[in-house]
């Protein structure tokens, strides 16, 4: 097992697809399309094996023997002068607990958006690669342990991003692209600020005894490796690390996205293709709050604890913000959108809580969103297909008209709203019962609860206006779900329900590290000054 | 100075004689050869790799050559440093004679290509004295060479008004900043009684120097050296003569021209006025002028008028000449932080900004020779009728905006490890704050090639074998750097080597 690099090849099979699909001439439509469909099956396979092999028990976050999958090498190393040190960086690819459910959502989402690309029609091999090498900074993003290899990741999702909203969008779709591309660059140049400031900071223990400045962020959650008057120390008592969490949080938030940063959002999606929306709903915004658990967490665990209040009002903003807006949304894709923005309120107030069952409530519930909204963009995606419009007013009394189809969208919308029996009522379960257990959060739980109501009410009524009443006569020739539509809903369908009935299949694998990441944040480092700010 | 003083010299200025003897080959061919000129290029690629061949083989030496009297250091310095910045003059010169042979608006002119070529190697021959002079005197003279030079190739072609505008704006520009650092050196001498630069050093931590006389010799010497690397705010006449000249020409300033402009800076300061370089690098000034203020100052100034004022221009070249400027104060960040690590950061920048910037100048060139445009909505949709430029391009601005997997991020990265090192944080913000507000014209230009349809006129340019070929070369080490920048890293760190007292 430990012989193969399979965390490379989940995480480069996609770069190996697109290099194929640049090799073949774009009139080969259908092989383009198998291809990537190919790809993102293995991707998938390859994402079941990991689980299969998965050591439940295993706790990882800080503790290297403990991550499983892993693969670890010198990518960079200069040998530097007196004042720089030697430099290196670590090709350092791990999985543990946090990163395993996630790895599995990628998977699962860039299939069933590859299969909801089918219809794209304008510059299939354009699109297919640049869709595969999104794949590829997703997916590295999650299995990365080295700071800067994470940052590479992280920034190979711009550009791809950028050319499928900005190409194959709707009419505002250039407003839309660089609204996203610069928001995400604003957030991520912060982040490289970080970055530099805690490399400065520690330094990691060679094997011959040697130190060296790192990047490895396994190494930065260590206290011991902190030197004394690095800026980002916390022995060094002017240092910044409360800046510097709060740059690194704005860095994440912006791609959650967290009241203020979310306006780039709604754009987004709205013009976005589905298979896009889906991706950037059921992907990319968990990678903001993994940011935040995987590195801001761990490495500043004192911050953390101090400003654990902000992240859950922000959290409970995110919450009822978001639903209101949603409730106010004439066009169904930006009501999901805002929907969207409020179900990652519930993140973050799982993740405010610092408990166990909170934490563990968060990252099911990152699992969830990630398989619900991906749902609810493609049954949107479904009708803007059939009707071309998205207008919630403009339909009324689908439900005679596409049965098979409502069934769909009732069992989205319920697992939205929390029903139980399905998964998503579990995670917000948690993610209440978490923050309700802890002083500090007990009240914005409570107020958050407003959002439950409000979720329902939305959906509710959303269901009520398209799929009720009576029948607009433009529509009585919409077709129902075709095969390929199946293909995509029923697995979703399937996992939601399935989650909902039995939770422990995710919340098993994630469980040890939780415990862990809550142990390590609550010990936090020691005997140290908080200052700066 | 005694004659076996100059014969011991004459070994360490082998590269510049052999450009000169070149040059001197050019203009004899170019009689000989009435009728056919082919064979011109081909003269100058192989006077270009022989004295780059030199070069390596002085690479790591530290000698001064042409002293005067008893002086202990010439006027001529030869060292790690000045050979990195030959590399970078003599690469660049390279990929241009490739350039202006691949570029109709300077095939056009190709009955006078001797003079082109003799041109183009007065300003490389002028810019390898900028890089190596340590005296006041040969600084002034490396310049003139270089800027005479240059006045005219900006004009060459004759093609246009703009042209013609473009030559007489660079020769009154260069021509009052010239002068203003003529009566800065003379200032100079009138105190000092020196040009040397290490006498200077000598005199200046000794002598009781009037600091306003000083400062005010200094500023003007400042004007000569940042109208050379357009920082703000001498940089009025780069987007105007940018927009004029020939493509070839324009990148040849942008790169080699500012890289030979940035060396002289670099050894102006730091033979002048470094006290003493400490274990940890950082430059220890001589307490007379408060050397880091006032690049802070001039480098913040000069990216951010930079950039903003890249942001609405629609005609190619000229977006580039505010992205060049922008960068020029990047590059005056990392030397603010007069450290060793500073230095380091500037000079892998300037290794990669020359890849990206000549490559994006390249592919521009390449589409304005099929098109005879550079604004930017006549770019609408090439992207899809030329794949190979639209990618290339995309990589070189998304290189030059600063993003993995690029080599323009990794410059950064250094840049910013050393503003952060040097807890130079709040600058470090101001200058990141900037690349996001750069992303912005540099997208737009994909913006055009992408995502704005093109009409059933939009011309499919598919290069030549050549030009395919140096488009390539020139993308590869930027996605090659991007992901494995050690190579780069190591030849910046053995060429650090300032030659100091």
């Amino acid at each position: 097992m430990n012989g193969f690099p399979l965390l490379s090849l989940i995480t480069f099979l996609p770069v190996i697809g697109m290099i194929i699909i640049l090799f073949l001439p774009s009139s080969k439509v259908k092989e383009i399309k198998y291809t990537t469909l190919l790809i993102t099956g293995l991707q998938l396979v390859i994402a079941v094996f990991l689980l299969s092999n998965f050591n439940y028990t295993s706790s990882g976050i800080f503790n290297q023997s403990t991550f499983q999958f892993v693969e670890k090498f010198r990518w960079i190393e200069i040998t530097g002068l007196s004042w720089l040190g030697t430099v290196k960086v670590d090709y350092f690819l791990g999985v543990d607990g946090l990163s395993m459910p996630m790895i599995l959502l990628t998977a699962i989402i860039s299939f069933i958006a590859t299969l909801s690309s089918w219809n794209i029609s304008k510059s299939i091999k354009g699109y297919f690669a640049l869709f595969l090498l999104l794949d590829t900074g997703m997916m590295g993003s999650f299995v990365a342990l080295d700071f800067f290899l994470f940052y590479v990741f992280w920034e190979l999702m711009l550009l791809p991003m950028y050319f499928l909203i900005g190409i194959w969008g709707g009419p505002r779709k250039e407003y839309a692209a660089i609204k996203f591309f610069i928001y995400t660059l604003f957030g991520s140049v912060f982040m490289l600020l970080v970055m530099i400031g805690l490399y400065f900071s520690a330094q990691e223990v060679l094997a011959d005894g040697s130190k060296v400045f790192t990047f490895n962020l396994l190494a930065l959650m260590d206290q011991a490796n902190y030197t004394a008057d690095g800026i980002l120390s916390p022995f060094n008592p002017n240092n910044l690390r409360m800046v510097a969490y709060i740059a690194l949080f704005v860095g994440f938030a912006i791609k959650i996205p967290m009241f203020p940063f979310h306006t780039w959002l709604p754009d987004a999606h709205v013009e976005a293709p589905t298979p896009i929306s889906v991706i950037l709903a059921g992907v990319l915004l968990k990678l903001g709050t993994y940011g935040i658990l995987r590195i801001s967490f761990p490495i500043f665990p004192e911050i953390t604890t101090q400003l654990a209040w902000y992240i859950g009002l922000f959290g409970m903003i995110n919450i009822i913000y978001g639903a209101l807006v949603a409730l106010a949304q004439k066009d169904f894709k930006k009501l999901i959108a805002y929907s969207s923005i409020s179900h990652m309120g519930y993140v973050m107030l799982g993740m405010a809580s610092l408990s166990t069952v909170g934490i563990n409530g968060a990252i099911f519930q990152m699992f969830n969103h990630g398989t619900i909204t991906a749902m609810l963009f493609l049954i949107v995606g479904v009708i803007y297909d059939r009707a071309h419009t998205r207008g919630i007013y403009d339909f009324g009394g689908l439900a005679s008209q596409m049965p098979v189809y409502t069934g769909f969208v009732t069992v989205a919308f319920f697992a939205a709203i929390g029903l139980p029996s399905m998964s998503g009522f579990i995670s917000e379960a948690l993610v209440f019962v978490g923050a309700f257990g802890v002083e500090t959060t007990r009240v914005l739980a409570m107020i958050s609860t407003l959002g439950i109501l409000l979720g329902a009410a939305y959906m509710l009524w959303t269901l009520q206006r398209i799929f009720f009443g009576k029948l607009n006569e433009k529509w009585s020739s919409l077709a129902d779900l075709d095969k390929r539509e199946y293909l995509m809903l029923v697995p979703l369908t399937v996992i939601v329900i399935f989650l909902g009935i039995y939770p422990a299949a995710v919340l098993d694998i994630m469980n040890s590290s939780v415990n862990e990441l809550v142990k390590f944040v609550s010990t936090g480092f020691q005997n140290i000054s908080i200052s700066g700010l | 100075m005694d004659l076996s003083n100059i014969f011991n010299s004459i070994s360490f200025i082998k590269p510049e004689i052999v450009i000169s003897i070149t040059l001197v080959l050019t203009v004899l061919f170019d009689l000989i050869f009435d009728k056919d000129k082919k064979i011109i290029p081909f003269i100058v690629l192989a006077g270009l790799l022989i004295s780059g061949y030199f070069v390596f083989a002085q690479l790591d030496f530290s000698n001064s050559a042409f002293e005067i009297g008893n002086q202990k250091y010439g006027m001529f310095i030869l060292d790690s440093f000045s050979n990195y910045f030959k590399v970078i003059i003599l690469l660049t010169t390279v990929v241009i004679v490739f350039f202006s042979t691949n570029s109709s608006e300077v095939i056009k002119t190709f009955d006078r290509s001797g003079e082109y070529f003799t041109l183009m190697l007065g300003m490389t021959l002028g810019m390898m004295f900028m890089v190596s002079a340590s005296d006041l005197i040969l600084i002034y003279l490396a310049i003139e060479l270089l800027s005479l030079s240059s006045y005219v190739l900006t004009g060459f072609t004759k093609t246009s008004d703009r042209n013609a505008e473009a030559s007489l704006k660079y020769l009154i520009y260069g021509g009052v900043s010239s002068g203003l650092m003529l009566f800065g050196i003379s200032i100079i001498y009138g105190i000092t009684g020196t040009t040397n630069l290490y006498e200077l050093n000598t005199l200046l931590q000794a002598a009781n120097v009037n600091l306003v006389t000083l400062g005010f010799a200094l500023v003007l010497i400042f004007v000569g050296i940042g109208y050379k690397i357009s920082a703000a705010p001498f940089h009025f006449w780069t987007p105007d003569v940018y927009e004029g000249a020939p493509i070839a020409i324009t990148a040849y300033l942008s790169v080699a021209s500012k890289a030979a402009g940035f060396a002289l800076l670099i050894r102006f300061i730091k033979t002048v006025f470094v006290s003493y370089t400490d274990v940890n690098g950082s430059w220890h000034l001589i307490g007379l002028f408060d050397w880091q203020t006032f690049l802070i100052i001039i480098s913040i100034l000069t990216m951010t008028l930079g950039n903003f004022s890249a942001l609405t221009q629609s005609n190619l070249k000229r977006m580039l000449a505010y992205s060049s400027i922008a960068h020029a104060g990047y590059l005056l960040l990392g030397l603010a932080v007069l450290s060793d690590q500073g230095l380091l950061a500037v000079l892998i920048y300037f290794f990669v900004y020359m890849i990206m910037n000549l490559g994006a100048f390249f592919v521009i060139n390449l589409i304005a020779n099929k098109i005879g445009s550079e604004n930017i909505h006549d770019y609408n949709g090439l992207g899809y009728t030329s794949p190979l430029l639209g990618v290339s391009l995309t990589i070189f601005l998304v290189s030059l905006t600063g993003l993995p997997p690029t080599a323009g991020f990794i410059a950064k990265l250094y840049l910013f490890i050393a503003l952060v090192d040097a807890n130079m944080i709040v600058v470090a913000i101001i200058a990141l704050l900037n690349t996001v507000v750069s992303l912005y014209y540099y997208v737009r230009v994909l913006k055009h090639l992408y995502l704005t349809k093109g009409d059933e006129n939009t011309a499919s340019v598919i290069p030549s074998f050549q030009g395919k070929v140096i488009v390539l070369a020139l993308v590869i080490p930027v996605l090659l750097f991007g992901i494995y920048f050690s190579p780069i890293v190591n030849f910046a760190q053995n060429c650090l080597t300032i030659l100091v007292k």
